[in-house]
């Protein structure tokens, strides 16, 4: 049977406290804070960075297939997914795609992941990520959140097998966004309490315990995620799971990020599964998607990349000002600076391991890394000896750093920092996820994938250096 | 192996230069046409007299057309020469190889920019095509790289690094006050430099070189023939010029405490010209203060400071107008303005008038030789030029 060989994770640096919006806005203000992405990040970067991590623990996987699953994919039209495996160093010869239009995408992309790697053999990846954005002084502004999981399935030295799986699709009107509204429609909250949500958990609960023959009492974890906070919670009572079996919702420290959740919800609960225990899997919304997993014996060694009580933890507030100017929901004077110029394909293509992968370059005459990759040695000066050489996962320390006040950003300064890296190379590139009176020579550095800016609907992807988490 | 050099083989027999500053009225024609009459005149020549034009401007136009076109210079070669901020010495290169080389008698370097006609703040550069991964930063980011690494190195704490930077700026402000052609003619207090508003730290808007407009130009002839032209000419000891690898955002050899590729146009040029002790032999220099930390720099890449000291010369007076070496007499990029394509052989105007005893309230004593440096690019990836001059063959 097929299951999850690993799993990654990741939340943004960048916090909203809910009371800052409550007191800007003066409405009331709910408890706890959001995960906000930060200007340079979205959907597709945030999925990388879960699908690296899930990576970097399934290390003789070999991947046949990538979804991405999202509710905010930054293109309507081109495959987002190819974005996050080339993020990812994934290799060209998979099947990819993007699942989207519900928070259901996510656990629906995940079964289908099971289930193509029970039939194929290979890996499937799967990469959720979600950047919600609710319009001010909206419910979804406050109890959204932004954040990323991805999950590596297959058939051997599986850390968690599906037992079973149930599926349930009714049409009916709940939330809805047009293409080229930035903001979801919803309708009358009890209607999709009493109507959906909550017949449909009874329904999909109900059949996947009986298919995998296992007891509402059996169950170690109980992950539940509705769009509505409110129907997880009055499940929980209605079915009386001991609240110690109860998957945190992350909605005090996160808040609900769309088609990720579940997702998110799991990879917070998988650390402390021990193995044999049972977990219930269940998103409702357009319907409900339901799994039951069961932790084998190779989940007691497994240990994330970053977990996501880690994540949680690692973090810096955004003010509220600043949370609507990274949105665009807030319009700001433009500099007298000119827009960055759109990004070219053919150059975009020729690079694009440099690009996306942030592979480099090391000369095999004098063993010198060196970024961008060079054909000509930069130490020897040998010319075409060179093997690629990734940088991605290598850490570095500041050389020296600017502050740029000038330049164009939407979270101005723009930090700079020249890296050099253990194990060689050295690369002048932006900063983020740090604050300008911080930065010092000698700061230790990791590199993150992020959005630089968005020009004629192009969105740049490349690297940048932050602080290690 | 070496440039050898055209050593006293070249004069400078006339040279015009606009004043620099925000032209709204003047577009780059109108300044080509002021400095390129400015420096016919003060050859005493005929347009009909020059032979070939070099025409450095980095942005205000391209091809010789630019040049050809609003002077009507009737069917002679104008070239179009590019080498960013070192554009004005670049073109004064090209015509002194030009009438060395003996295929031409006379030439013109004139260089313009015009850079108040963007609407933006600061330089703009535009790239061609690419991948979206080169780092976007503007020159005073670029620039202020110096400054954290400088200070670590020598051991500065931030405050007193800063007052080095401060004490630079002031002093060119002072210079430029007395130069009625310099953008800013306003002494500066330091506590108004110090506290200007930051661009990029530790940079201040008072630690950047005016946004400028204008003109300068050069009529050069071999040296055999320069007195028929004029009673007093300077002479070119040494150009160099030279482009870097640009290693410095490869190498984590590079520290961001030096222009290699100042050191080495400056070994060259002291070579050609038989300059052994700069900080000695050197009357006055012109150099690129783009950025305060530049000048910094350059005084130790220049060999005027030893590596590590400059910033106790710069507080000791060293290259103040009443100093031993003074540095940007006329006002510098900072003051007199930074109109790219010109800025070289706004350089070179100074030379001219102080070799010549022309510069007035700020003119020096008996200036022997002279130097000027022009840079392009960022620290670790650029281009250099540093030339000599002197007003005796010899």
């Amino acid at each position: 049977m097929a299951g999850i060989v690993s799993y990654g994770s990741y939340i943004p640096y960048r916090r909203l406290k809910r009371a800052a919006i409550a007191a800007v806005l003066g409405v009331p203000a709910t408890r706890g804070e959001r995960a906000v992405a930060s200007f340079d990040e979205d959907s597709v970067s945030m999925a990388v960075e879960a699908l690296r991590d899930a990576l970097k623990t399934a290390p003789g996987a070999t991947v046949r297939s990538l979804t991405f699953g999202t509710t905010t994919p930054p293109y309507a039209e081109k495959l987002n997914a190819a974005l996050v495996g080339a993020g990812a160093r994934l290799p060209a010869e998979i099947r990819a795609s993007d699942s989207t239009g519900s928070i259901r995408a996510g656990l629906s992309a995940m079964l289908q992941a099971a289930e193509s790697a029970a039939a194929s053999g290979g890996h499937a990846a799967v990469a959720l990520a979600d950047c919600r954005l609710g319009a001010p002084e909206g419910k979804l502004e406050q109890s959204g959140g932004d954040g990323a999981a991805a999950f590596i399935f297959g058939r051997d030295n599986v850390i968690a097998e599906i037992e079973a799986s149930a599926s349930l699709t009714r049409e009916y009107l709940d939330s809805w966004r047009a293409p080229g509204e930035r903001f979801a429609h919803s309708w009358e909250e009890r209607f999709a309490l009493t109507q959906a949500y909550g017949p449909f958990f009874r329904k999909i609960i109900q059949e996947v315990l009986e298919k995998a023959k296992v007891a509402p009492g059996d169950l170690a974890k109980v992950v539940l995620d509705a769009p509505n906070q409110r129907a997880a919670e009055e499940m929980l009572r209605e079915l009386k799971f001991d609240p110690a079996r109860v998957a945190d919702s992350l909605a005090l420290t996160v808040g609900q990020t769309g088609a990720a959740h579940a997702a998110l919800m799991l990879t917070a609960a998988l650390p402390s599964a021990k193995p044999g225990d049972r977990i219930l899997v269940v998103t409702v919304g357009d319907g409900a998607d339901a799994m039951v997993l069961k932790a084998t014996p190779a989940i007691a060694a497994f240990r994330p990349v970053h977990s996501v009580g880690r994540m949680v933890e690692s973090k810096g507030d955004v003010s509220y000002a600043n949370y609507l100017k990274w949105r665009e929901i807030l319009p700001t004077e433009p500099p007298r600076r000119p827009d960055p110029d759109r990004p070219a394909a053919p150059p975009m293509m020729r690079a694009e391991k440099w690009k996306f992968g942030l592979i480099g370059s090391k000369c095999r005459a004098c063993g010198t890394a060196q970024l961008p990759p060079q054909r000509v040695c930069v130490k020897c000066r040998a010319v075409d000896q060179m093997d690629p050489y990734s940088f991605a996962d290598r850490h570095g320390r500041v050389a020296t750093y600017a502050i740029d006040r000038l330049a164009f950003s939407l979270n101005p300064p723009t930090i700079n920092a020249v890296v050099d890296y253990e194990g060689g190379g050295r690369f002048l590139c932006e900063m983020t996820d740090c604050e300008p009176d911080k930065v010092a020579i000698g700061d230790e550095v990791e590199m993150t994938f992020r959005r630089l800016f968005t020009a004629d609907g192009v969105h740049n992807y490349f690297w940048k250096a932050r602080p290690r988490r | 192996m070496a440039s050898k050099g055209i050593k006293d083989r070249v004069a400078i027999v006339g040279m015009g230069c606009t004043k620099f500053g925000e032209h709204w009225d003047k577009g780059a024609e109108d300044l080509l046409v002021e400095a390129a009459y400015d420096a016919y005149k003060s050859a005493g020549v005929d347009p009909s007299d020059v032979d070939a034009y070099w025409l450095g401007t980095m942005g205000s136009g391209v091809s010789g057309l630019t040049l050809s076109e609003p002077l009507k210079i009737q069917y002679k070669p104008v070239t179009r020469v590019e080498n960013m901020c070192a554009t004005g010495s670049e073109s004064l290169r090209q015509a002194c190889y030009a009438v060395a080389s003996g295929a031409f008698d006379v030439a013109m370097a004139i260089g313009v920019e015009k850079l108040k006609d963007s609407g933006f703040s600061g330089l703009v550069m535009s790239n061609p095509p690419n991948d979206g991964t080169p780092a976007c930063m503007t020159p005073p980011a670029l620039f202020s790289l110096l400054a954290p690494a400088y200070f670590k190195k020598y051991g500065l704490d931030p405050e007193k690094g800063k007052d080095v930077l401060t004490r630079i700026a002031w002093k060119n402000h002072r210079n430029g006050a007395r130069n009625p052609k310099a953008q800013f003619q306003k002494e500066v207090p330091m506590e108004t430099i110090r506290n200007s508003p930051k661009i990029a730290d530790p940079l201040g808007i008072m630690d950047c070189s005016g946004v400028s407009d204008g003109a300068a130009a050069a009529i050069v002839v071999r040296a055999e023939d320069a007195h028929k032209y004029c009673k007093n000419p300077i002479y070119i000891k040494a150009l160099s010029f030279v482009a870097g690898p640009a290693e410095g955002p490869l190498s984590p050899e590079y520290d961001f405490t030096t222009f290699p590729e100042v050191v080495a146009s400056a070994r060259d040029a002291y070579a050609q010209a038989g300059v052994t002790n700069p900080r000695e032999q050197i009357s006055l220099a012109e150099v690129h203060d783009c950025f305060t930390p530049t000048e910094l720099v350059l005084y130790e890449d220049l060999g005027f400071s030893k590596r590590g000291s400059a910033w106790q010369d710069v507080m000791e007076g060293f290259f103040d107008l009443e100093g031993k070496l003074p540095v940007n007499p006329d006002g510098g990029l900072k003051s007199f303005g930074h109109p790219i394509g010109a800025s070289g052989l706004r350089m070179m105007y100074e030379m001219w008038l102080q070799m010549r005893g022309e510069a007035g309230p700020r003119q020096l004593k008996n200036p022997r030789l002279g130097l000027t440096h022009n840079l392009g690019g960022q620290p670790g990836r650029c281009v250099s030029f540093v030339s000599v001059v002197g007003n005796q063959v010899g």
